[in-house]
């Protein structure tokens, strides 16, 4: 079976049909949050809560990553699965990253039969791609998984929930203690929906100041002595590029944008912690000052740098589902007007979120290809490399979403006449800013017709192809295997595209 | 015409397929100091190769040849000059070089019946260089004289400062012997990569004293100085408003009129018209 976009969709799925067709259509199915009615929650140890709840074989175990590359919680569940011998569980955590190598392991050996995600990266990631997952990786959106759970269709069994400050009864919060890592907006549908949830902490305290995990929710709560390791937390990049190319990106990024007429009073904002993405911000700021403007709001995932913008007045308000920084997390525990918000108000399409108020959305790209579709979640050879996180989500919101990248890299074009994955699909993009020219989607008319005396450099995605190739050659096309590893759930629960075995079949 | 131009070492393949990217107006593919004296020769294969397959889009292609006093620099004008450059920039010119650099490349475009004339910049960066620079300046295919502050502060055995007190006579004998010549008048570059305020101020100083152009060693840079060598919107406003009020004279037959209660005389249209010739070469309006 095919989608609308020509891609190939396991049986049992069902087909992608157009960014909006399934959210104007579909029913919005809500269940009703579960109320913990246990009185005593404290569990000695991880191993004593998997007798008591019993986690038994095939069970869905949720997790979230506010934690990222220095998580332990998602390790110590695994650990003592491996230690039980169970078998065919599943996993939904919101991301996968390198940190949680032990994974592997429990794949191969098919105690790990499937996985549920938004985001994977790592030796996991290489190990699904070769085919070693019996069952189907599911890659979901940020907004896109908290309309699975809230709707029924992701049924949790128990969720981890890393709680960096907790009191007993499992009222908790991300920006105490050794761990702290800030807002906690990805865990909070686990919370409510998950049939038992689990507080899993490292600082327990008599009284919690700031109430972000709600105990009333919680049914165990655990004390360890680590549930992460803080050189890990803070995300990686978060300082402009100095590279003059993505620079020349970003200026040309904000020439854009302010000639469609977007920086203005009221203006909402959303880009990511990349260098690139963070040299359009700083572009943004000395704009926004320049001609003393006031935006409404800046969202997503929240830098020191977007922090700095809200203490300067350029925003009223910031919406943050995950804090990259320090300064990220000491701002939310600070300043009011930071204001934490859950996956689901984030992106959950079936409500009214807040990426459907953002006018401009600032995006980057593994591939991009002819049609204007966007791959973040495979490279060039099929490999797994991230997944969409808030992109799809964030490009069908916003009014104008803008996708960055360099024409070429590595010697490779990141223009392709079809793009390997779909993550995005091009009726939501709108503009592609390379630093060889800047392509309009010829589906945004109105783009086009106010750009039409510009002096950008406004150029097609042909040109941006043909150029790309005649630097590269064209690459030779990758083979990849007929057996189907992994889906990309889109955010409305249907399949956007198949994602296809490396190599030979495994034995 | 020329705002600015960049130096890309000419042994860097990433930095050399995007040379045209950054709206310099000419790029300078330095085969001198940035190419260590090891690696001249595969410098210039890997150039020629480039120059062979690459075509860069709407830029000037400036080569900066090793010194004719150096066993590569003749090699190289005999390797490098072709129909797929523009200009070769002499270091440290003299006469006596900028004659030899001409009638070197004069014999090798017969010799391989090119098409284009190639044009040469001299850079004036030694004591002798600074005195001679008029002379230097006007040799028939020398459209513009580059300040070399740095190599001339060693011979002037002087410190570089911030505010380049030391090479103001320099400066000022470039820019006199390449306006007198009808030529460019290309500042010395800005040693920091990273204080964009500092470059700002340097350039803008340069440009107060004649020069029309600077060089640039980063990329980075580029906007700053076109920029400022750039002639500003009102700068352009007030140029089309001298023209227009010199058309309607000429009209009226008036031979004196006024702009803005100021008397408008011969020096200051011709200001105006190169204002407009500029706008419209890079585009601004």
């Amino acid at each position: 079976m095919k989608n609308v976009l020509n891609r190939v969709v396991p049986e049992g799925f069902t087909p992608f049909q157009g960014a909006n067709a399934l959210i104007t259509s579909k029913q919005h199915k809500k269940l009703d949050p579960i109320v913990s009615t246990n009185t005593s929650k404290a569990v000695d140890s991880i191993s004593r809560l998997f007798d008591l709840i019993p986690i038994k074989d095939s069970m869905t175990l949720s997790f979230h990553h506010h934690l990222r590359n220095g998580d332990h919680v998602l390790n110590m569940v695994i650990a003592e699965i491996k230690k039980r011998g169970l078998k065919n569980m599943v996993l939904a955590p919101t991301a996968i990253f390198p940190v949680h190598e032990p994974l592997v392991e429990l794949i191969k050996n098919g105690q790990v039969t499937s996985i549920v995600t938004n985001y994977i990266n790592g030796p996991v990631a290489d190990t699904i791609s070769i085919g070693h997952l019996s069952d189907m990786l599911i890659m979901d959106t940020h907004g896109g998984r908290p309309r699975a759970i809230e709707s029924g269709e992701l049924i949790i069994d128990v969720a981890f929930i890393a709680t960096p400050t907790s009191d007993s009864m499992g009222n908790g919060n991300g920006i105490e203690g050794i761990s702290a890592c800030g807002t906690l907006g990805y865990t909070m549908s686990d919370l409510l929906y998950a049939k038992h949830r689990v507080v899993i902490t490292d600082h327990l305290v008599d009284h919690v100041k700031k109430v972000d995990i709600d105990g009333k929710y919680v049914d165990y709560v655990i004390q360890v002595d680590r549930i992460g390791d803080p050189s890990g937390i803070v995300s990686g990049t978060t300082k402009p590029t100095r590279d003059p190319i993505q620079l020349k990106i970003a200026r040309d990024t904000i020439k854009l944008i302010d000639e469609l007429g977007f920086i203005k009073n009221g203006m909402s904002f959303q880009t990511g912690a990349g260098g690139t993405s963070l040299a359009v911000a700083l572009d943004l700021k000395h704009k926004m000052m320049e001609r003393n403007i006031k935006g409404s709001f800046a969202s997503g995932g929240i830098t020191g740098f977007l922090v700095d913008m809200l203490e300067s007045h350029l925003f009223e308000n910031l919406y943050d589902v995950q804090c990259f920084d320090l300064d990220a997390v000491k701002s939310y525990q600070n300043n009011p007007k930071h204001i934490a918000m859950s996956a689901s108000t984030y992106g959950n399409p079936m409500d009214d979120p807040i990426v459907n108020k953002l006018d401009v959305v600032i995006l980057g790209a593994t591939e991009i290809d002819l049609d204007f579709n966007v791959n973040v979640t495979t490279d060039s050879s099929g490999y797994l490399i991230g997944g969409s996180g808030g992109h799809s989500d964030t490009a069908f919101g916003a009014k104008l979403t803008i996708i960055t990248t360099n024409l070429t890299k590595s010697r490779t074009s990141m223009v392709k006449d079809h793009v390997t994955t779909i993550t995005t699909p091009g009726e939501s993009v709108d503009c592609l800013v390379t630093e060889r020219g800047i392509v309009i989607n010829p589906r945004r008319t109105d783009l086009l017709q106010q750009l039409k005396h510009s002096k950008l450099n406004i150029v097609t995605m042909t040109d941006l192809y043909q150029k790309a190739i005649s630097m590269t050659g064209i690459p030779k096309p990758i083979k990849l295997s007929e057996r189907a590893v992994g889906v990309v759930r889109y955010r409305d629960g249907s399949i956007i595209d198949t994602i296809f075995q490396v190599g030979g079949k495994t034995s | 015409m020329r705002r600015s131009l960049l130096f890309i070492p000419a042994n860097t393949p990433a930095m050399m397929q995007n040379a045209d990217v950054f709206e310099a107006d000419a790029v300078i593919f330095d085969l001198e100091d940035a190419v260590q004296m090891t690696e001249k020769d595969a410098a210039v294969d890997l150039f020629t190769q480039f120059l062979n397959q690459f075509k860069l889009n709407n830029i000037e292609i400036v080569v900066r040849i090793n010194g004719l006093d150096t066993p590569f620099g003749e090699s190289d004008l005999n390797r490098i000059v072709s129909d797929q450059i523009d200009t070769i920039m002499l270091p440290k010119a003299t006469v006596q070089s900028t004659a030899l650099c001409e009638g070197l490349i004069r014999k090798i475009e017969k010799r391989k019946k090119m098409q284009k004339q190639i044009h040469i910049i001299p850079i004036i960066e030694r004591a002798v260089s600074v005195i001679e620079s008029y002379e230097i300046a006007s040799f028939e295919r020398v459209d513009g004289l580059l300040l070399g502050a740095e190599d001339l502060a060693t011979d002037l055995e002087v410190e570089r400062t911030e505010q380049g007190f030391e090479i103001l006579f320099a400066r000022s004998m470039v820019i006199m012997a390449a306006k007198a010549n009808g030529i460019d008048a290309i500042d010395t570059p800005y040693t920091s990569t990273t204080n964009l305020k500092g470059l700002e101020m340097d350039s803008v100083l340069a440009k107060s004293l004649g020069m029309n152009a600077k060089s640039c060693i980063h990329p980075n840079q580029i906007d700053t100085v076109n920029h400022v060598f750039s002639p500003s919107l009102d700068a352009i406003r007030h140029a089309k408003r001298i023209l227009e009020a010199e058309s309607e004279a000429t009209k009226s037959h008036l031979g004196a009129f006024s702009v803005d209660g100021k008397m408008i005389d011969k020096p200051i249209i011709e200001r105006a018209r190169k204002v407009i010739e500029k706008a419209k070469l890079w585009k601004i309006e």
